[in-house]
């Protein structure tokens, strides 16, 4: 079976992992770095992801798009009291949200894809193999529109997404292969933008999740606002300068007020340097971490509600728990493990890299799939609630929120007037009561035959998979026929639209090849600009002037086409100084062999 | 829109009363693979061609967990054949095996889950088998224990009051003491139905262990069920109460 890998698509950050030799390791680049920031940019040579993108939060900020993943599967009214935060410009057409980068638009899972992509391509430099299936993390509260988002981000990248697995049970996975633990565990995963706690019992190779509760808007850029507000109104008031106003230099102050709260977690205070808009200098404060902590407790407080019905749910106390896990760069704050400590009652566990742990157990759970792992099971919930509309506006719950999955549940439908030959269901999500307070799903039209009423028996099966996704069947039972039933989601994209990205994204496949090709030769062509000027200062005098001219000349043009956009002519380039150079690099390693042998007897050389 | 909730689908409704229970087999494969069409003996899979087979719609969670149908089983026991069962059918272990035997461990993984939530808690399990044995497809109606009906309304009454009251003020101080001296009231007579429902839980067990098929063993088995159908829907509704009670002041 073709390799599968393990992709942890984060808010902040994003990493791919595989399996190797038995233990699961983050593939890195080129520079060893394994964290892909989840990035995206356009610029004049095209869309760029990660690190370089990042690069043009404060440069251009309208075109580059963060934080993506709080916009998965949701509606444009979801977001709207946190649009003010973001300097790029976000729409909705059909119940999706859509992200402005020039002259196009992007849905969520498109974005999302560029970044899939580049962990694509990256596992596949490194791994020397085409890759096309993978296994990717969300957050374990989720509901079915953001992972039905997540799969179809896999699929526009070009990925088969075998499994959607949730973040604090892959980090389980990776935890429990190293530390080989029984018994009950906490994963406490407090993300860039989510938060999660999953309560599983580890046996015998099987984790089996007991209860799962969070809340998936809540996470360090939340932290990272409440700084960004000081300082702004700190800005305000000394220099009258209104920063919201500068998209750029809000990025500067958003990127600076991430800083600050990293450094605090080792610091006890730290300097505040912003550069001010207008030319108006510099901006400088002081932060204390007391100052920090008092100012986010509350939302670390907001982490401890779903943490305490996560335990009611499982039927624990927190004395139940033998360890507490932390998952998450947000669980580097002091004051988060201090507040975990105090729930819990125990010292909670770091010692596995919280920004590593959830791509390495994707990798796990991905090796699973391909029959490499047998001794480990691992058991997850549904997080929310499943039911439908009935009459007056209220829900019934199908399947309970903790249900293990695969879980199924069966409702029989019948007519209320003669000859009815359709019955509207509508699928919720949720723990309320009313439709109104609950997650629409979805909704779909029965096909009845026309018959006198009550006499038609549909059974429609509600089953949600080992993805925690929702599939839905109907059967007559009269005459035993299954009818295929077109689930229209409410914040989703319809199957043709993904089967119109996917092609899209072929199509711009080139363009994005194109910008990539043109990053690697020119990092290439300045390697090679770099080695031959060395080695004409070197060994210049042992060649002819007219060589040296001649290998200057080269030299110039290959830096002429590094400022181009054509890779090719880089490359063209590249393949003319290792030619015209051939003889320098001859004598040149001549001239050091010789130098490096002067003053040694025959008898060392030989 | 039209809709009949129906609980207990995957149940089996016409096996009725009519032969006590005996341990029974496995019965988990249909007696021809649906993939080669010989005869398939063992538990889960066809022999000839190794292929899963469907838990058959037939099937109740009892024998699908492998235990007789008793209310006292072993919560260790249960576990374990429900790990290993998912070991049996978990999707995750058939990714690399065609589409039709995906579907058919997704849908056994599904009522394999089914089956172990519904026998793992006590009381959904004696619900679960009071539906087998009664062929009732109805849930359990709650309804108020007798002799408590009184108190209960007079409880409505002081609830509803409280809700209007001012919680800090000394009319909401007292009802508040008077409610949770009605809760731990409750909470001890919930206590008592289920210690009775435990006796009975192990008056049936007995009874079916013992396997007799005389007619006082029938009058026997009509008295078990009957009892614990009117304790099952008077401890809920108790339960209901405390609930509603903790929520209320807590």
């Amino acid at each position: 079976m073709a390799r599968i890998v393990g992709i942890d698509l984060g808010t902040t950050n994003s990493l791919v992992a595989y399996m190797k030799d038995g233990q699961p390791c983050v593939v890195p680049d080129r520079n060893g770095r394994t964290i892909v920031p989840s990035v995206v940019a356009l610029t004049d040579n095209g869309l760029i992801v990660g690190d370089s993108a990042k690069e043009h939060l404060t440069r251009n900020p309208e075109r580059t798009v963060y934080s993506v993943k709080r916009f998965m599967g949701k509606g444009l009214a979801d977001v709207q009291n946190e649009l003010a935060y973001f300097p790029y410009h976000v729409t909705e057409t059909g119940g999706v949200i859509r992200i402005r980068l020039g002259q196009k638009s992007y849905s969520p899972p498109q974005v999302s894809a560029m970044i899939l992509k580049e962990l694509k391509l990256r596992a596949e430099a490194s791994l020397g193999e085409s890759i096309t299936k993978a296994v990717i993390t969300v957050p374990a509260y989720f509901n079915d529109s953001q992972r039905q988002a997540t799969k179809d981000a896999g699929l526009i990248a070009g990925l088969e997404v075998l499994r959607i697995i949730n973040e604090p049970t892959a980090a389980s996975l990776a935890y429990g292969l190293q530390q080989k633990t029984q018994g009950t565990i906490a994963v406490y995963d407090f993300g860039g933008g989510t938060f999660d706690i999953s309560i599983l019992k580890l046996k015998d190779g099987i984790f089996e999740v007991l209860a799962t509760s969070g809340d998936t808007h809540l996470g360090g850029d939340d932290l990272d606002r409440v700084l960004v507000d000081l300082f702004i109104g700190d800005i305000r008031d000394r220099y009258g300068i209104d920063v919201g106003r500068y998209p750029d230099h809000m990025q500067t102050v958003r990127l600076e007020a991430e800083r600050a709260k990293i450094r605090l977690s080792d610091e006890l205070k730290t300097e505040i340097t912003i550069e001010l808009p207008e030319d108006k200098g510099l901006f400088t404060r002081e932060l204390t971490r007391d100052q920090l902590e008092s100012l986010v407790v509350g939302i670390i407080e907001r982490t401890l509600a779903p943490c305490r019905i996560a335990l009611k749910d499982a039927g624990l106390t927190p004395t139940d728990i033998d360890e507490v896990v932390l998952v998450g760069g947000s669980t580097r704050m002091p004051l988060v493990r201090q507040r975990v400590e105090a729930l819990f009652g125990k010292q909670p566990h770091c010692h596995l890299n919280p920004d590593e742990v959830v791509a390495l157990g994707a990798a796990v759970q991905a090796d699973i799939l391909s029959g490499g792992t047998t001794d480990m099971l691992l058991l997850d919930v549904t997080p929310l609630s499943l039911g439908i509309e009935t009459m007056g506006g209220v829900m019934s719950s199908l399947i309970r929120r903790n249900t293990t999955i695969p879980a199924s549940a069966k409702e029989m439908f019948t007519t209320y007037v003669d000859g009815q030959t359709g019955v509207d269901i509508h699928i919720l999500q949720g723990e309320r009561e009313l439709v109104k307070d609950n997650r629409s799903l979805a909704r779909f039209r029965l096909k009845v035959p026309p018959l006198p009423a009550g006499i038609p028996r549909i059974e429609v099966t509600f089953l949600i998979d080992a993805n925690g996704i929702l599939n839905v069947t109907a059967t007559d039972m009269r005459t035993g026929q299954s009818q295929s039933i077109e689930v229209k989601p409410s914040y989703g994209l319809s199957d043709t639209e993904v089967e119109r990205m996917i092609e899209d994204s072929f199509k711009f496949a080139a363009e994005d090849v194109n910008a990539r090709k043109l990053i690697e030769a020119r990092l290439d062509a300045e390697a090679l600009l770099k080695t031959t000027n060395k080695s004409l200062v070197d060994a210049g005098h042992l060649i002819s002037q007219e060589e040296a001219h001649s290998i200057r000349a080269t030299l110039a043009q290959l830096s002429n086409a590094t400022g181009g956009t054509d890779p090719r002519a880089i490359r063209t380039r590249m393949t003319e100084l290792e030619q015209t150079a051939k003889h320098l690099n001859v004598v040149m390693l001549d001239h050091s062999l010789k130098k490096s042998l002067q003053g040694k007897k025959v008898s060392e050389v030989s | 829109m039209g809709h009949i909730p129906c609980s207990f689908s995957l149940m089996d409704n016409h096996q009725s009363s009519s032969h006590p229970d005996t341990r029974r087999q496995l019965q988990m494969a249909r007696s021809m693979c649906w993939h080669c069409q010989s005869e398939v003996t063992g538990e889960y899979f066809c022999d000839r061609c190794v292929k899963v087979q469907p838990v058959s719609k037939e099937t109740d969670y009892f024998t699908c967990l492998g235990f007789p149908r008793r209310l006292m089983l072993d919560p260790q026991k249960l576990e374990a054949k429900f790990y290993e069962l998912s070991r049996t059918f978990h999707p995750d272990f058939y990714q690399t095996k065609s589409a039709d035997e995906q579907t058919i461990s997704l849908s056994n993984a599904a009522v394999l889950n089914t089956a172990y939530r519904t026998l793992r808690a006590p009381i959904q399990r004696a619900e679960y088998l009071l539906a087998l044995e009664t062929g009732s497809v109805k849930d359990i109606r709650t309804s108020p224990p007798a002799d408590l009906f009184e108190e209960i309304l007079e409880l409505q009454d002081t609830l509803e009051e409280y809700r209007a009251s001012d919680r800090d003020s000394d009319q909401g101080h007292r009802l508040r003491s008077t409610l949770k001296t009605e809760q731990e009231a409750l909470e001890r007579r919930k206590h008592e139905m289920e210690a009775q429902l435990q006796q009975l839980f192990a008056d049936w067990d007995q009874l079916q262990d013992a396997g007799e098929a005389t007619s006082l063993a029938r009058v026997e088995r009509d008295r078990i069920l009957k009892q614990m159908r009117d304790l099952l829907s008077n401890r809920t509704y108790v339960n209901n109460i405390v609930n509603d009670l903790a929520a209320t002041i807590a």
